[in-house]
């Protein structure tokens, strides 16, 4: 117990005597959730959007004042044919296009029911997504106006038409995916380079001949990081709270409960891949190209899973970000309970048994 | 009981062979010397003896353990110094000693008569960082922390590498004052004029032993006679010399060529001779005694 107090106070020396695993380890994570959560939310606000309204009536003035009015879109001009529509996108000026039917209030009055179609650029699928649900969000805001001062009962269809990318799904993915991937780099790459650290310094040899049983050496490397990896937690969910202003939905507990078993599937990694290099580079290039790329490719991260070839969307199943990712959104985003997520706990769980034994298992008691 | 034994031990790396048939035993207090060039294996014999590597046939004992069965109570027992510099080198003085300490499951102060009279070299740089030591003072560190658990048996790989000729000699010094306490000492060094410090030494070369004996027997055994021969030009007088056939062997060592001559027939007045005969002033030649070197020279070249 004292060995392996002594060993977890040696690798925090380890840590913050080297400025820049220390800035690695603390300020990168605060770096990544910040400007993956700006990229986005900057764009959001103060959209140009273009009107196509052959009708020109109360009711879709109504709409479009709602439109303009609000801290999202801006309104940029209004188009005289449809066929202005796919140039000003081509342009890459306006990021919606609002079409009207005809006879938009009459049809309201008589039919109780009008059309209006939401015209997006779709490849960005995330600012896509978000300026869908934002116009949407407005539409139905308006209707509700309407009923409640004049108690007239009818629905406004929004058709929702995506340019380039019609088929485009996915939800909110930033704070997810960015956790996903920084408790992967802290938790493998850290971990995988620092049992590499004492191979390549010829330390380990020295801890080899001595009575310290691997076990200890392992966990030793192993708590460190995973403390580091709590304090991460915590500043991405503080970040994305206050700062990114996404919500906690769900349960924060059982959030942080999905978490600690990302994180100990991180470790498990980690040790995987340092129980077979003998390098630190070669640990870093590892787990940079072998886990960093896939997290950020066949994650859900970037690019939605659902339109992969059915051949990456099989791979991307022995992801463990991808079962992270998918957990965190409907706890934290979609505020879904435990039983939701029982698939991805199982799952995620069996990894880092698999992965925790393998380890163990070639942990290498001699040099070879 | 020996401390060390080794029986026919063989080691490849792929189809290099490290190690051929070695077989050797080391006495218990005895400093014995593996003496070799680079690359003669004497870096794979010392992690086969502390269990590092496993050898590809033979056997081998430390304290009566063998290191391939019995692996763990030898690595309790063991205290190992690696040829390269392998502590940590961001933490000080005292972090390492206590780390040290630690993983061999004693503490600084249970053992500090071990290590005191090396300690006291390096104890006024306790706060400094191993990485900002000098290469002497770090082997001073790495023996402190090898040697923190009393162990039995201390194995040592090119302990004098890389450092200055005072520490090297100090080095000595505390190897001599550890033999003392009983503990035995299994050092390698390509340093030839170190062998003569062990109380017996085995010459490696290329995966196998030469001769294993005291240094004293070692040079007794050395049949023929040794004469140191100079010139004003020396290297002239080398060419001249190694060409010919009557010479056996012609080394320059230092100051002097270490000569030695095929029979006793051709004598050295012969070579004096014609020595001058190749117009070389200020020839002088003594009968000298031949060196370690001068017999792993010799062995070498038998083998």
């Amino acid at each position: 117990m004292k060995q392996f107090l002594i060993f977890t106070k040696k690798e925090f020396y380890h840590i913050f005597r080297d400025r820049w695993t220390t800035l690695i380890l603390l300020v990168l994570p605060i770096l990544m959730i910040i400007l993956f959560g700006f990229g986005i939310t900057t764009e959001i606000k103060n959209t140009k959007f273009a009107v196509y309204d052959p009708s020109r009536d109360v009711a879709s003035q109504g709409i479009i004042n709602k439109f303009s009015t609000s801290e999202y879109f801006t309104l940029s001009e209004y188009l005289d044919s449809p066929e202005q529509i796919e140039k000003l996108f081509q342009k890459g000026k306006i990021g919606l296009v609002i079409v009207f039917s005809e006879k938009f209030h009459e049809n309201i009055l008589h039919t109780g029911e009008a059309q209006v179609q939401l015209i997006l650029d779709g490849t960005d699928p995330n600012t896509a997504l978000t300026l869908t649900n934002y116009a949407t969000q407005i539409i139905n805001l308006y209707q509700q106006e309407q009923k409640e001062s004049k108690n007239i009962l009818y629905q406004i269809k929004s058709e929702i038409k995506l340019l380039y990318n019609p088929t485009l799904k996915g939800e909110y993915n930033t704070v997810p995916g960015v956790m996903g991937m920084v408790l992967m780099l802290i938790c493998a790459m850290m971990t995988s380079v620092s049992i590499a650290r004492e191979k390549e310094l010829g330390t380990m040899e020295v801890l080899l001949v001595s009575p310290m049983k691997p076990i200890i050496i392992i966990l030793s490397k192993v708590v460190p990081y995973f403390f580091l990896s709590l304090i991460n937690l915590t500043t991405i969910l503080l970040l994305s709270v206050f700062v990114l202003k996404v919500p906690i939905v769900g349960s924060l507990w059982l959030l942080i409960f999905v978490s600690l078993i990302f994180i100990f599937v991180a470790l498990a990694l980690g040790l995987l891949i340092s129980s077979v290099v003998e390098k630190q580079m070669v640990a870093l290039l590892i787990s940079g190209m072998a886990l960093m790329m896939p997290i950020i490719l066949l994650s859900g991260l970037m690019f939605p899973i659902e339109n992969m070839p059915i051949v990456l969307q099989w791979i991307s199943n022995i992801i463990p970000a991808k079962w992270f990712i998918i957990a965190v959104k409907n706890v934290m985003i979609k505020g879904l309970g435990i039983a939701s997520i029982i698939n991805e706990i199982i799952i995620l769980t069996s990894m880092a048994v698999i992965l925790t034994a393998i380890s163990l298992k070639k942990f290498k008691t001699r040099l070879e | 009981m020996k401390s060390i034994t080794a029986e026919n031990i063989k080691r490849n790396y792929g189809k290099v062979e490290a190690l051929i048939d070695i077989s050797f035993d080391v006495n218990k207090g005895e400093i014995f010397g593996i003496i070799g060039p680079d690359g003669a294996g004497k870096t794979t014999l010392f992690r086969i003896l502390t269990t590092l590597l496993l050898p590809d046939s033979g056997s081998a004992t430390v304290d009566g353990f063998d290191v391939i069965k019995d692996y763990k109570s030898i690595r309790k027992n063991v205290g190992y110094m690696p040829g390269r510099f392998s502590l940590y080198q961001d933490l000080t003085v005292e972090e390492n000693l206590k780390i040290f300490a630690s993983v061999f499951e004693t503490t600084l102060e249970e053992n500090y008569h071990i290590i005191k009279d090396i300690y006291q070299h390096i104890e006024p740089f306790n706060k400094r960082r191993a990485a900002a030591l000098s290469g002497g003072m770090k082997q001073k560190l790495a023996l402190c922390c090898a040697l923190i658990h009393k162990p039995s048996v201390l194995f040592l790989d090119e302990p004098t590498t890389g450092i200055d000729p005072v520490s090297r000699k100090e080095l000595w010094v505390m190897l001599k004052n550890l033999k003392q306490l009983g503990i035995t000492i299994l050092v390698s060094t390509p340093y030839m004029d170190e062998a003569s410090l062990c109380d017996r030494i085995a010459l490696i070369q290329k995966g196998k032993f030469l001769n294993i004996d005291s240094p004293k027997n070692i040079v007794e055994q050395f049949q023929k006679k040794m004469w140191g021969i100079k010139s004003k030009n020396m290297s002239k007088l080398l060419n001249d010399l190694r060409a010919n056939p009557e010479v056996n062997t012609c080394y320059a060592f230092g100051e002097t060529h270490h000569v030695t001559l095929l029979n006793e027939k051709f004598t050295i007045d012969n070579v004096k001779k014609y020595i001058e005969n190749k117009g070389h002033n200020d020839v002088s030649i003594t009968e000298i005694a031949p060196t370690i070197e001068d017999c792993f020279i010799e062995l070498a070249k038998e083998k």
